[in-house]
């Protein structure tokens, strides 16, 4: 018998892609269940029981003040010390959008030195504007991010008004860089370097960068959307296609933490 | 209580792209040269804060450390020229702010008093311009007096504030509300109907002396002595009455008994135009059709989506409050029409969003009429509005359109729609029934009540005038509702409630009058219900409209655990009354009974509207003299006409990704850029049934053939449908009139012919959907989109939208509008008239009459069943709906979205116009540009017999349009400069 992976979505104030996020890591072999923000702060050792946090895209608190913000500061607040246990036990995360965004903002990303410390952002895009867009993206070779074993191209959709990625200084480029935790880049659709370059870089984010883990590779945020291009299809090209896989490409990251989570965790 | 003002602004070395951005709207809208600008987050706190708690809300909460700075009680702005902050006015909600609070509460993690407050407000600061013209800005392009304050100052005065709030405290401050009024009845007509203005009750004369006689008639005064209430109405009753009867809640337009004489000179009587055409229409189709659940009863039509869901649908308009607010009034239109999805039934998750917006030109360059806005910023406004609305909530945007016409400057049109999806029972009853019980608890969750709305309801059944009130402009709250959505959703599947109905037009009055009509009765405590601040009348908070609210019916026996649900989900919800079946609606304040309305005369009691209708005589449609001398350039005027045009830049700005259930999405093709028929959807995951869901809209056809313009708005969403691989018999329709004042009356003079124009279009709506198998589901109508001040008075083209969903059963059969292949086959389907009035064309040239388009269902219900079975059968490799700019366009727009170029011969269109143009730009319906790959052909050619469908040419590889009409006429574009021209319009 195999081992059983669980997984927590998170929801809750504005989150609203847990559905999704929830069926991608059932399909992937989780036994995932979504979890309301008070319950598990009331409960917190349910986050302990969990092989996987999912932090799904949203609108947490309306992005009021900045986008992510509140939320961070209310997980911060209510379930820090579960969180750190949590990370301290190798366990996985992903933030999604509006969860990466909490996550760079609780410092729970890119977690240099283990503890929370807030090293970058996530900007209004360039454009000022919320975007809606396909876009093509390239899996940093020597990355450890676990989430993304496999994958060397992947398209998927971005949405969101602050996306650009900055780092607080030089220095965590640098480190993020180095250590390959500038995981996932925007590229061209022919895989050349976006360089900044708008729709490919739909936000202006330094070094192309459209999502980070941690120096272990066990968490990880994107603002992209895996969750939504589990079927494929999704892809806005699909009808131009001879052959529909069988599967959107999205749902190879939640399969490779449902994979390691059993091998490494349970 | 001491108040602090913390500013943040993003770091001075960093650029700023809210600035950048508004440097080029200036410029773009307001034709001003700002050097620079930045804009700043301004928070007051209103608290007992120490300075050691503001210094960590300024460090923890409000600022970002890598990109912004900020500074408690000290302005970051002192070396700009000028400034403009910005703030919100008394009792306008206030989202951000709210946030704020919650935020501060988990950061400080103490409890905060009461009064405690964080209002937001934004400082824009300008390099270049003087504080005159920041002035100017900022009421032409940053503040709404109706909603907003704001302050402009110069460099000087703003080093001299010295840090300290520049705007006022938006405290609400109310005088303690008046005592519940008894009002006298006892007057005569004109003072009835001074009674009726002054309370802006909008009811007419003969629905005040309806009131007036109910309430002298023997048995209500032996009712209410023995009930110890006075003779004469309270102001709770009054209120109540007229918005129980307002045009919006009780539709007296579309029930009343209508004298209409026809164009041929008879006369007729007609029982109620809801009745006869649209009741009429789905009654005659419902034994064709066997997914019909629930039409017109509920909030919204529900159909059976499969075995285990259903589908509900609503479409709503928000016109007046946009004309007034367009960000607050369409965001409220958009969370509102969710509500009514989520009020459906037991309640359904919203799973997308449809919005329909049609303005007057954004380039408008005439006076604008007191009180208006210019249209371009309206069409901003509404589009934030339903942007943040909607993406706010996690509902994706799937389709929509924005329509321009000279008359929407009058009033903007905002049509609002939802789709919802919903298990076929939840904790074991059927989702789609719902009552209320006696004994069953009155409970309000969400938001608080304010003052905003009041009046809503009477407001949107008038025209636009000097006195429309400002209290009837509301901001929604996403956030609000989305916590109240979740949670409604976990108590329905708990089965914690009985009934659910949204807090829309009449707030309370409506929702509790509504539900308490199975039941048979009400008590309801005013003084219970949650406010947003003191201050209200008992009849304001009867009446009031404030956003983001739910009435549902809780036996006894689950309200601890309804209540202790909501508490987890910090939702507020309160327990304000029970129903009952005495036969009275009763309100309570302070303990004493302040309304003991009869429910029979609130519900039954509105007399009959009577009216007439007779089409003025019109000159007889004759064809128009064309001349096109280059065809090349008028296609692409044509494809940058406002109608026409690439929506792309608005459109992207909605999330439509959301729930990740999209399969053909708005912009489609190659790049991404083509405009899609129709939106598909598959809402169940793991399977491959789907929706498609469309929209029609034509008012400019109105003018010449109200039928013309209905018939084109049905006919224009069933070939959308059709397009990407619906069928006939899987579509449910839903109507939103949207008329100008029909009522004959001294301000109306044309009333008997608009209300004339009415009656064709509700004869024409029956016709085509019995003639489709399309049976109305749900519907709506807003019949005053007139504008009055002084001697000016614009009444908007009568307009219907049709939006239409359909069912499909394998979504991986669905075709997209770009071609795909070199070497693929072109053809046109359907047959081109000389039908061009109203045209895009005419508008390019300034042409007017004409013959507008004439729909031919019979013929073309023929058509569209032989291309679904093509489309089915996999044999159709690119499908496109031709309709705004003709079939000049939809070649055109299909040839660029896939990359490929045509070479097309219209030679070998039998009865070809004698006039090109007339081939290119005919508005004829029941068209289509379809392409086929040549292996295909022979089974399409065959699919086809007997049908009208000309083989035009084949895609090419090479880049361009390529199109012979005769020997010495060619016209050759490259797809670049087509698709240029379609998208440099408004790629704002």
């Amino acid at each position: 018998m195999t081992a059983t992976v669980k997984a927590i979505v998170l929801t809750g104030f504005g989150i609203n892609c847990n559905r999704e996020t929830l069926r991608a890591l059932r399909r992937a072999g989780a036994d995932a269940r979504e979890v309301h923000l008070t319950d598990l702060a009331s409960d917190p050792a349910q986050l302990l029981e969990a092989h996987i946090l999912a932090i799904p895209g949203g609108f947490s608190f309306g992005d009021h003040v900045a986008s992510g913000k509140i939320l961070a500061n209310r997980l911060r607040s209510v379930l820090g010390e579960p969180m750190r246990e949590f990370v301290r036990a190798g366990k996985l995360a992903i933030g999604i959008c509006n969860g990466f965004q909490v996550m760079v903002k609780m410092g729970l990303l890119p977690l240099f030195e283990g503890e929370f410390r807030q090293e970058a952002t996530l900007a209004w895009n360039d454009s000022c504007r919320f975007e809606n867009r396909w876009v093509t993206l390239q899996v940093n070779p020597e990355t450890p991010c676990v989430w993304l074993r496999g994958i060397d191209r992947i398209d998927l959709p971005v949405r969101h008004g602050e996306g650009k990625f900055i780092p607080a200084s030089p220095d965590v480029l640098e480190r993020l860089k180095r250590q390959g935790q500038a995981a996932l880049r925007y590229v061209r659709p022919d895989g050349s370097p976006a360089a900044g370059t708008f729709p490919w870089n739909p936000n202006g984010s330094a070094d192309d960068i459209a999502g980070i883990c941690d120096p272990s590779g066990r968490i990880f945020g994107l603002m992209p959307h895996p969750e939504a291009h589990q079927d494929p299809t999704n892809h806005p090209l699909w009808t131009r296609w001879e052959y529909l896989p069988a599967e959107g490409p999205g749902l190879r990251l939640f399969r490779n933490a449902v994979e390691f989570a059993r091998e490494q965790l349970c | 209580m001491r108040t602090d003002r913390i500013e943040v602004g993003v770091k001075p070395e960093l650029t700023d792209p809210a600035g950048v951005s508004l440097v080029s709207r200036l410029r773009d809208d307001l034709g001003i040269h700002v050097e620079a600008a930045r804009v700043f987050d301004v928070y007051t706190l209103r608290g007992d804060f120490t300075d050691e708690e503001l210094e960590r809300a300024r460090a923890e909460l409000f600022t970002d450390p890598v990109i912004q700075v900020s500074a408690v009680n000290c302005h970051l702005a002192t070396d700009w020229d000028a400034v403009v902050e910005v703030g919100f006015l008394p009792g306008v909600t206030d989202n951000v702010g709210k946030s704020a609070l919650e935020g501060l509460r988990d950061l400080l993690r103490r409890e905060l008093p009461e009064e405690a407050r964080v209002f937001k407000s934004t400082l824009y600061a300008f390099r270049g311009i003087d504080r005159d013209t920041a002035e100017r800005i900022a009421e032409a392009a940053l503040a709404n007096p109706l909603i907003e304050q704001w302050r402009t100052l110069d460099r000087e005065a703003l080093r001299a504030s010295g840090g300290r709030p520049l705007l006022a405290l938006p405290l609400v401050h109310i005088p303690p509300a008046a005592a519940v009024e008894t009002l006298s009845l006892d007057l005569d007509d004109a003072a009835l109907l001074a009674l009726s203005r002054d309370r802006m009750l909008a009811l007419d004369l003969r629905e005040m002396r309806a009131i007036q006689a109910h309430y002298a008639h023997p048995e209500t005064r032996a009712r209410r002595a023995a009930l110890g209430m006075p003779a004469d109405p309270t102001d709770v009753e009054i209120e109540c009455i007229a918005q129980t009867w307002s045009e919006h809640c009780k539709h007296k337009i579309f029930s009343a008994l209508i004298r209409y004489t026809a164009p041929d000179g008879t006369t007729r009587e007609i029982d109620g135009l809801f009745k006869t055409y649209i009741r009429g229409a789905t009654e005659a189709v419902a034994p064709t059709v066997d997914w019909l659940v629930s039409v017109f009863e509920d909030n919204a039509g529900i159909i059976r989506f499969d075995e285990n869901h259903l589908f509900a649908l609503k479409c709503e308009t928000h016109n007046s409050p946009s004309a007034l607010d367009p960000y607050g009034g369409a965001m409220t239109g958009i969370v509102g029409v969710n509500r009514d999805v989520l009020g459906a039934g037991l309640g359904f998750q919203c799973i997308f969003n449809t919005d329909v917006f049609c303005f007057a030109s954004p380039f408008y360059e005439g006076e604008l009429p007191p009180r208006l806005l210019h249209p371009r910023r309206v069409l901003r406004g509404v589009h934030a509005g339903v942007r943040d609305g909607g993406n706010q909530s996690g509902i994706p945007d799937i389709n929509g359109a924005i329509v321009f016409h000279e008359r929407f400057l009058g009033k903007p049109l905002v049509f609002c729609g939802t789709g919802g999806l919903a298990p076929v029972t939840a904790a074991g009853k059927p989702v789609h029934e719902k009552a209320a019980r006696p004994g069953d608890l009155i409970v309000m969750t969400g938001g608080r009540i304010g003052k905003d709305g009041i009046h809503g309801a009477t407001f949107s059944s008038e025209e636009l005038h000097e006195g429309s009130p400002a209290t009837a402009v509301q901001i929604g709250d996403p956030i609000t509702q989305k916590k109240m959505a979740d949670f409604l959703l976990e108590a329905r599947d708990l089965g914690l409630y009985t009934c659910i109905t949204d807090n829309g037009a009449g707030g309370l009055s409506s929702s509790v009058g509504e539900m308490a009509r199975k039941p048979g009765g009400a008590v309801l405590h005013l003084d219970r219900a949650p406010l947003k601040y003191p201050g209200l009348a008992p009849w304001e908070i009867f009446l009031s409209e404030a956003q983001e609210r739910m009435t549902l019916a809780v036996p006894p026996e689950h309200i601890d655990a309804f209540l202790d649900l909501a508490r987890r989900r910090e939702v507020e919800a309160t327990v304000l009354g029970e129903f009952t079946d005495s036969g009275l609606l009763e309100c309570y304040y302070g303990g004493k009974r302040v309304a003991a309305l009869d429910m029979a005369f609130l519900h039954d009691g509105l007399p009959r509207m009577e009216l007439e209708a007779q089409l003025d005589p019109q000159p007889p449609a004759g064809s128009v003299e064309v001349i096109s001398d280059d065809l090349g350039a008028d296609l692409k005027k044509v494809l940058g006409a406002l109608n026409v045009c690439s929506k792309e830049s608005f459109v992207r700005m909605y999330d439509c990704e959301v729930l990740a259930q999209s399969v053909l999405k708005q912009f489609q093709g190659e790049l991404q850029d083509g405009p899609g028929d129709a939106a598909v959807i598959r809402p169940v995951p793991d399977s491959w049934r789907g929706l498609a869901v469309a929209c029609g809209i034509a008012p400019k056809y109105a003018d010449l053939d109200a039928g013309s313009m209905m018939a084109c708005a049905v006919d224009e969403a069933v070939r959308n449908l059709v397009s990407v691989g619906a069928g006939l018999g899987q579509i449910a329709g839903l109507d939103n009139f949207c008329w100008p004042d029909p009522v004959q009356s001294e301000k109306t003079p044309d009333g008997r012919h608009k209300l004339a124009q009415l009656v064709i279009a509700c004869e024409t709506l029956y016709d085509l959907c019995v003639a489709y198998g399309i049976p109305l589901i749900s519907g709506k109508d807003s019949m005053k989109n007139d504008y009055k001040l002084g001697d000016v008075k614009i009444s908007i083209p009568p307009t219907v939208l049709f939006t239409a969903a359909a069912i499909i059963e394998d979504v991986r059969r669905c075709v997209t509008m770009d071609v795909k292949r070199p070497g693929d086959l072109v053809f046109a389907l359907g047959e081109t008239h000389d039908e061009m009035g109203g045209s895009e064309y005419f508008e390019i040239k300034g042409l007017r009459g004409g013959v507008p388009p004439r729909v031919r269902p019979l013929g073309f219900r023929r058509l569209y069943e032989q291309l679904n079975k093509a489309i089915r059968s996999g044999l159709v490799a690119s499908c496109h709906d031709c309709s705004d700019g003709g079939l000049g366009v939809a070649l055109a727009e299909s040839a660029f979205a896939g990359g490929f170029g045509m070479k097309l011969d219209f030679t070998r269109i039998p009865d070809m116009p004698e006039n090109p143009a007339t081939t290119l730009f005919s508005e004829s319906q029941g068209r289509f540009v379809v392409t086929v790959s040549a292996d295909h052909f022979p089974a399409f050619k065959a699919m086809m017999d007997g049908l009208p469908c000309v083989f035009l040419g084949v895609v090419t590889e090479e880049p361009w349009l390529d199109m012979a009409f005769s020997d010495d006429l060619q016209v050759r574009e490259h797809i670049d400069d087509l698709r240029n021209a379609w998208k440099n319009t408004l790629n704002w």
